[in-house]
């Protein structure tokens, strides 16, 4: 941040004499140093990230005779010790259902809701689409404490179920919310056709509204799949026992032991935890950034 | 398009059973589609919603059932000044954080709304704090806040040499303050930055053009054409991003957990200490509860405060 304030700082002291002569020199003051800039300082601590996992520790605590910025003879020591050493993969599979269950879940119930909303208008339909609207607004933090004890009464504190039940009540919302616009955009004259031709409403749904809405059911997937991802203060709060943590909250309770912090190992679970979604948001980024795009536009 | 759905017509001509028959009678159909969605968000939303604010009031702790003690709670918070250290630090980090995310964000998008190569690329890679877990980024703070081997204070003493010892980043209240509000806005310049992309390319280029022909100053285009046109959107996505930056809990909890001598803490690290960690339920509920005034107040104060302008307009009728 104070990067960028020097920066512009600089810009301004630096323009009236190039924008004189150069359009061009002006364009590079202007657009490309500054945005530069926030690349290097939005991407600056996943390359520390990176560069950290793969430090051999010697170098890792001795900035006096390596420089610290590369890495003169890289390990996997740390990887090895997260892979081999600690429950990681254990953890990273248990996050990975939860996510993947929760997203499921989240986009069967959101998909019938906004089907429902959107196609089926009934009195009062705007209202429940409202309601679930305002569910997104009210904020995990708010809701940790009574939701453990529900969860307890329920019998499934401890349990990864108790996530995947839990976290659909911040994907629905916002899934609902995303397919309602992609609904509006499918022609409601297909299904007026289909009616006609003596189809039922769930045929209609299958066949026609759902073959159509797949864009929206990526995007309203990859969002929950990275929210879940995510997630941490429910899966602090709800999970106990070390086997059944996920990633984030795991990293942050079992990997810290003690006063002395072992970096390398820190970073790298850091990294491997990131991984996952980044892949899948790299695969996906048009419609990631195009449905972000879209549900504010609206 | 409507060709290649609608191949399916034998099959839908097939006489449908008594279930199809049913799911086909509209009140049932639409109870049908309705009950995952709204039986998940009563069942895990509104109950523990109602039951958070039941348990406000009484002194529920772990494992024992508690009684109807009235105000108690919030009486006992009003005379705890590490509940008032809270209330000032959750307002300072929204206020301070959201400005900067705001202004650094709206300059990023102004900068992305140009035409450079490889926009696409660049676009998907200013995302990216915003998608990896905090969490796993919080770290990577932490390790860069490092009393000793922070890369920050190496670059200002041993590079630029303009300290003479590292910078205590977590060490001291508020140093650790501004450090976790810089984490904060680090990681939400994406999300503030893509959406007012999106707002800024719903302008219309012709309102530009006719500005410049009346001689408009790049400043005054600004002034009076971009900000007054992203005002509805700024106030929308503001109101999010003050409701998510005043209930943090993530960046807090994983970077400081409150410390140093309790200064850092926001009231979601706070209802968490006392009511998970520290096992008083009711009071741990009551701090939660305690949150929901100042959310009214600021997502009532950002959004009329910046939709107020469009009605003003509105009104005018000019």
């Amino acid at each position: 941040m104070t990067d960028v304030a020097a920066q512009s700082s600089n810009v301004a002291s630096a323009a009236p004499d190039t924008m004189a002569w150069d359009s061009r020199a002006r364009r590079v003051v202007m657009i490309y140093l500054p945005l530069a800039c926030f690349i290097l300082i939005l991407l600056f601590p996943f390359y520390w990230m990176a560069i950290t996992s793969f430090k051999p520790n010697a170098e890792l605590l001795n900035y006096k005779e390596h420089n610290p910025f590369w890495i003169t003879s890289p390990t996997l020591a740390h990887v090895k010790h997260l892979l081999f050493d600690t429950s990681y993969p254990r953890w990273l599979k248990t996050t990975m259902l939860v996510a993947i269950g929760s997203t499921f879940l989240s986009l069967f119930a959101s998909t019938l809701a906004a089907y429902a909303i959107e196609r089926l208008r009934f009195r009062g339909s705007p209202y429940v689409g409202l309601g679930i609207y305002l569910a997104y607004l009210v904020p995990p933090s708010i809701l940790f404490i009574p939701l453990a004890t529900v969860i307890v009464q329920f019998g499934l504190f401890d349990s990864p179920l108790a996530l995947i039940l839990v976290y659909p009540t911040f994907l629905v919302p916002f899934c609902t919310w995303l397919l309602i616009g992609y609904f509006k955009s499918i022609p409601y004259e297909l299904e007026e056709c289909a009616l006609v031709d003596g189809a039922t409403r769930l045929q209609i749904l299958w066949r026609i509204t759902l073959p159509l809405a797949v864009p929206g059911l990526i995007s309203a997937g990859i969002f929950s799949f990275t929210l879940s991802w995510n997630e941490f203060i429910y899966a602090l709060a709800f999970i106990q026992s070390g086997a059944n943590k996920t990633v984030p909250v795991a990293i942050l309770t079992e990997l810290i032991t003690g006063d002395v912090y072992q970096w390398g190992a820190l970073m790298a679970g850091s990294l491997l935890g990131s991984l996952p979604v980044a892949l899948f948001y790299s695969l996906f980024v048009d419609y990631y950034v195009s449905s972000l795009t879209g549900a504010v536009k609206e | 398009m409507s060709v290649t759905t609608l191949p399916t017509r034998g099959q839908v001509l097939r006489q449908p059973g008594w279930l199809a028959r049913l799911f086909d009678y509209k009140p049932f159909l639409i109870v049908m589609c309705l009950a995952p969605a709204v039986g998940l968000l009563l069942v895990f939303l509104t109950y523990p919603l109602g039951l958070g604010i039941w348990l406000a009031f009484t002194d529920t702790t772990i494992g024992q059932r508690g009684v109807y003690i009235g105000l108690e709670n919030f009486q006992y918070l009003l005379k705890d000044p590490l509940w008032w250290n809270a209330v000032f630090y959750s307002i300072f980090y929204t206020a301070v954080a959201t400005f900067g995310k705001f202004a650094l964000g709206f300059w990023l998008a102004l900068l992305l709304n140009n035409h450079f190569p490889f926009k696409s690329l660049i676009r998907a890679i200013v995302l990216l704090p915003w998608i990896v877990p905090t969490v796993l980024s919080a770290l990577a703070f932490w390790w860069i806040y490092d009393p000793q081997f922070s890369i920050i204070s190496y670059l200002l003493v041993d590079v630029l040499h303009l300290r003479d010892s590292n910078v205590d980043f977590l060490g001291s209240p508020w140093p650790a303050r501004f450090s976790l509000i810089a984490a904060n806005i680090w990681r939400g310049i994406p999300f503030v930055a893509i959406s007012l992309l999106a707002g800024l390319q719903t302008i219309s280029p012709s309102l530009y053009e006719a500005a410049m022909l009346d001689g408009a100053t790049s400043w005054q285009r600004f002034r009076y054409i971009t900000f007054p046109m992203m005002m509805p959107i700024l106030a929308i996505v503001m109101t999010f991003s003050i409701i998510f930056t005043f209930t943090d809990f993530q960046l807090v909890y994983a970077i400081t957990r409150g410390g140093p001598v309790n200064s850092t803490h926001l009231l979601a690290t706070l209802a968490f200490q006392r009511g998970i960690a520290g096992g008083e339920l009711g009071e741990g509920a009551a701090i939660a509860v305690s949150m929901i005034p100042f959310l009214v107040f600021a997502t009532l104060f950002s959004y009329f405060g910046l939709a107020r302008r469009k009605w003003q307009q509105g009104e005018a009728n000019d």
